[in-house]
């Protein structure tokens, strides 16, 4: 006999379960994919176009399918669900599959194009119509590297869309991407004006403060070529510093960069992965501010030599431009920072190789009215901060403490305020003085002095 | 000076860490059986969920130990020989001690039934039954779930992650009922429902049933209805671990009895954390088993172990939960019923799962305690208003500092006010008719 208590149920929802939605998206997404490389293979142009984008337009669909699919079911909330149990996100042969895929794209990419020629072919239309000219390869990289930030933007506003903050910044980076990183230089080209990223500045984008990219963009005709010169110059010397002092770093880490896009978007997944070691950190300083000063050396030195009338360095400025693009552009932050996502995690590039991470950082850590809170004494040590932590910051060592976290590696996305069970973390900015004062509520000892 | 800490957990860590603040030289030993480092215990339900690994929730990572010079070891303490200021390990080895500082936690409370032994029934504490729960959740079909309380709940939660439906059984009217007020406790069973979690309230278990291989089969509740499961997972509280301290001559009642500088009945001797009980000058008894208060009492235990006795005060109470994805925090007196001199303002978002619930003092109008579902409340902010004895006029008008929500959260405090003012006037013009 069961009575007034009869289950109250209303049906058992398996949200962690791949359902047979999910796992039709999974094989067309997989279709999409092999239609997308049979170009690779075939020589008509016309039909590779058709592949290119069938196998593109089906692989899209297909994915942003699993993805609605996948959160429709589950509520809205922290969904890390079996991510270290999953071979996949804890570096099991998926992952380690994934990385490989992923570095040798970047590979032949960087070193070996000419096997992408079928593929570079068949954009040619799209370049044509979108830019005037016919694709390269980075045409084509820049045209897949948006799309995922684009797709996976969507699936980073589905998993987080209890957090606001979530939902804006992600909508921020896949904006910054398709207008400012792809559209924008796009169409600049189609007007026959330099190919010009405003979203991008000195030291990232090295060269855009170099004496010959300002010298050849101010002799542009027309205004456009002085306003890039102006553009350039003043964010990267007085909006930067002012920016980082109002909001931290995080206003281009994690808002603007296209880098951080990616980070944030295909990456997510990946964001556990970071070592948060005291040794990896230790690294992350003998590596990052070196290549930042070396940039600034160099900067300088070119001036010097450009005010000189070139007689200290002869024509240097190139063959820097093409060794630093060697080993830094394309190893490190192509390589390692994407082609390792899946073993390393999302921002290795960021963290250690990114000399505008480098030179925000050094601004938020000593000039900026940014910090992360911690709520009193409420703190459970459980570790969610520090492991979804994609710098590899150990925020609970803070935490537990009751200290705020100023870190100059800290690029704000605010993944740690949004995992934490119990509501300790907030970005927040407010005066610098006593930034750095830890709570009164953790030790007895302070709790005594209130009272 | 040796210092003995029995235990790792948060409080005989903490303890061992502000002792080494405290002082270069002492010579610091933790033995604990558990595990050989610190980790937290409040995060064993994500490691079963898959957000971390083992090695994710361990506080400190492995250096920290050996270069501040607190030597861990690994083992079980079988005996404390108080006259001869020795403890006795599993392996017969003994350890001398200066000072010994007991930290031994709790136990899972075990239901007393028909049934208790057999495979698959358990409760959820160590590392241990994190192991064993792993292994008893394989194949099952259907889980019944013991306790409406705080790891109840998170056992709810953990096994729903691994698709296994789940009977959650809860003796009171309304879950947490000891704790919440009944609003509270409605909207956080209604989320339990719209997981399809198949609770029941007023059940009470008679009896677990198993199979002829000793595994459980089912559960019978009080009232004749039977679950068929495979797992029992038991989450009806914790009692001190004090099973190492009976016969050695130290006081113990319920937990181990320690005044209010964490001290035992004998001297050098000290307890703290889930295993000890406070005794007050009141005569009043209390055991506190939270991590809160762990981390306070090793704190305190600590200065009284380097020679500055301190009295252990708890401070303004404060706590937080999460019960699936709804945040809760409380500062301050807020009980599961009104006091008769109290007064309640409740504010619930009309469709989202949110609330805001202030208590006050009828007479003085002094703010006593907030209580939070689905927003975010400053802690310090709080504790000010209640230590500072603000009227709830001031907390009201103010209440946009107290607010912790991430940038670009709405904020409600004009509702809030607004609602506060309709069910004032009500409550006034109540009084008037009156
Ligand atoms: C699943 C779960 C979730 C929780 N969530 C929260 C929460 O959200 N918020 C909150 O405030 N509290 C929470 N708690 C309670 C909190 O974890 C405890 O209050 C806290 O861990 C107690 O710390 P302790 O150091 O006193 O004891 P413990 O953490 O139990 O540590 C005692 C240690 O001593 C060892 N030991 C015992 N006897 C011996 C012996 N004879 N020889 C050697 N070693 C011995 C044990 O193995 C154990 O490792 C939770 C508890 C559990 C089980
Ligand atoms: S800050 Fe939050 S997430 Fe980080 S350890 Fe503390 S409770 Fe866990």
């Amino acid at each position: 006999m069961s009575n007034h208590q009869e289950s109250l149920s209303i049906g058992y929802n398996y949200q962690d379960e791949t359902d047979t939605i999910q796992k039709a998206a999974l094989a067309l997404f997989a279709v999409g994919l092999l239609l997308l490389v049979l170009p690779l293979f075939s020589f008509n142009p016309e039909v590779n176009t058709f592949f290119l984008w069938g196998g593109t337009t089906l692989s899209t669909l297909a994915l942003l399918l699993y993805f609605f699919r996948t959160y429709q079911k589950s509520h809205p909330g922290v969904r890390n669900n079996g991510v270290w149990l999953r071979g996949s996100t804890s570096r099991g042969k998926i992952a380690w599959v994934t990385a490989v895929v992923l570095t040798g794209f970047y590979i032949i990419l960087y070193w070996f194009p000419q096997y992408l020629g079928n593929l570079i072919e068949a954009l040619n239309p799209t370049s044509q119509w979108l830019r005037g000219k016919p694709a390269d390869h980075w045409f084509l990289y820049g045209s897949f590297y948006t799309l995922a930030i684009l797709v996976m933007g969507v699936r980073a506003i589905l998993k987080y869309r209890h957090s606001p903050y979530q939902i804006i910044r992600t909508i921020s980076v896949m904006l910054f991407q398709f207008l400012f990183a792809y559209l924008i230089p796009a169409f600049l080209m189609l007007l026959n004006e330099p190919e010009f990223y405003f979203s991008y500045f000195w030291p990232l984008k090295y060269d855009y403060l170099f004496p010959g990219t300002l010298g050849y963009l101010a002799k542009e005709p027309g205004a456009l070529g002085v306003f890039m010169v102006f553009w350039s110059v003043i964010i990267s010397l007085i909006g930067v510093p002012i920016l980082t002092y109002f909001f931290g770093k995080r206003w281009y880490c994690s808002w603007v960069c296209g880098c951080g896009g990616l980070a944030e978007t295909a990456g997510d997944p990946y964001r556990q992965l970071s070592d948060k070691s005291r040794k990896a950190w230790k690294y992350e300083v003998a590596i990052i501010y070196p290549i930042l000063g070396f940039i600034v050396l160099t900067t300088l030195l070119l001036w010097l030599n450009s005010m000189l009338g070139g007689w200290i360095l002869g024509s240097l400025s190139n063959g820097f431009s093409q060794a630093y693009g060697f080993f830094i552009g394309a190893i490190f932050s192509g390589v390692i920072g994407v082609g390792f996502y899946p073993i390393m995690g999302s921002r290795v590039w960021c963290r250690f190789g990114c000399p505008m991470a480098a030179y925000l950082g050094l601004l938020q850590k000593h000039f900026s009215r940014f910090r992360i809170t911690t709520n009193g004494g409420q703190c459970i040590s459980c570790g969610n901060c520090s492991t979804y932590c994609e710098m590899g910051i150990d925020v609970r060592w803070y935490a537990q403490q009751g200290k705020p976290i100023i870190r100059a590696s800290c690029v704000g996305c605010g993944m740690c305020a949004t995992v934490c069970p119990r509501g300790v973390l907030n970005l927040e900015t407010g005066p610098q003085e006593g930034r750095y004062m830890p709570t009164n509520l953790i030790s007895p000892e302070n709790i005594r002095i209130l009272n | 000076m040796h210092v003995v800490v029995i235990g790792n957990g948060v409080t005989g860590i903490t303890a061992a860490i502000t002792i080494r603040k405290l002082s270069a030289t002492h010579q610091i030993t933790v033995i604990s059986s558990e595990s050989e480092h610190f980790f937290s215990r409040t995060a064993l339900m994500y490691v079963y969920m898959g957000h971390m690994q083992y090695q994710h929730i361990k506080p400190y990572e492995d250096w920290f130990w050996p270069e501040n010079n607190i030597n861990l070891q690994q083992g079980q303490v079988t005996y404390i020989d108080v006259e001869q200021k020795q403890v006795l390990l599993d392996d017969q080895a003994t350890l001398n001690f200066d000072k010994l500082l007991i930290a031994t936690g709790s136990k899972p409370n075990i239901l007393n039934l028909p049934g208790k032994e057999l495979n698959g029934v358990q409760g959820f504490y160590s590392l241990n039954d994190l192991q064993t729960l792993e292994a008893n959740s394989k194949d099952v079909n259907r889980a019944v779930l013991v306790g409406g309380g705080l790891i109840g709940i998170e056992l709810a939660e953990m096994l729903y992650t691994r698709c296994i439906p789940v009977s959650f059984l809860v003796r009171e009217e309304h879950y947490w009922g000891s704790v919440l007020p009944k609003e509270e406790s409605q909207m956080i069973q209604s989320h339990i429902l719209a997981h399809g979690i198949d609770l029941h309230l007023k059940a009470e278990v008679e009896e677990i049933l198993g199979d002829a291989s000793g595994k459980v089969s089912g559960v019978r509740t009080k009232s004749g209805e039977v679950i068929p499961c495979q797992l029992v997972g038991l989450g009806i509280g914790v009692f001190p671990n004090i099973d190492l301290i009976r016969n050695c001559g130290i006081k113990t009642n319920r937990g181990i009895l320690v005044n209010e500088y964490l001290e035992t009945n004998i001297p050098d001797i000290f307890a703290a954390g889930d295993c000890a009980e406070l005794e007050k000058p009141d005569q009043q008894k209390v055991v506190e088993q939270l991590w809160y208060t762990g981390r306070m009492q090793g704190e305190t235990v600590a200065y009284s172990i380097c020679g500055t006795r301190k009295k252990y005060e708890r401070g303004i109470w404060f706590n937080s939960a999460k019960f699936f994805d709804i945040e809760y925090q409380t500062y301050g007196k807020v009980s599961a019923r009104l006091g008769p001199e109290e007064g309640t303002l409740l504010w619930q978002h009309p469709n989202r799962k949110k609330s805001i619930r202030i208590n006050y003092l009828l007479h003085t109008q002094e703010v006593i305690g907030f209580n939070l579902l689905g927003i975010r409340y400053r802690h310090e902010v709080c504790e000010r208003w209640i230590r500072e004895k603000k009227t709830l006029d001031f907390v009201l008008k103010h209440l946009k500092e107290a607010n912790f929500d991430p940038e670009f959260y709405r904020r409600y405090e004009k509702e809030v006010l607004r609602k506060f003012n309709e069910q004032f006037t009500a409550t006034f013009a109540l009084k008037d008719k009156g």
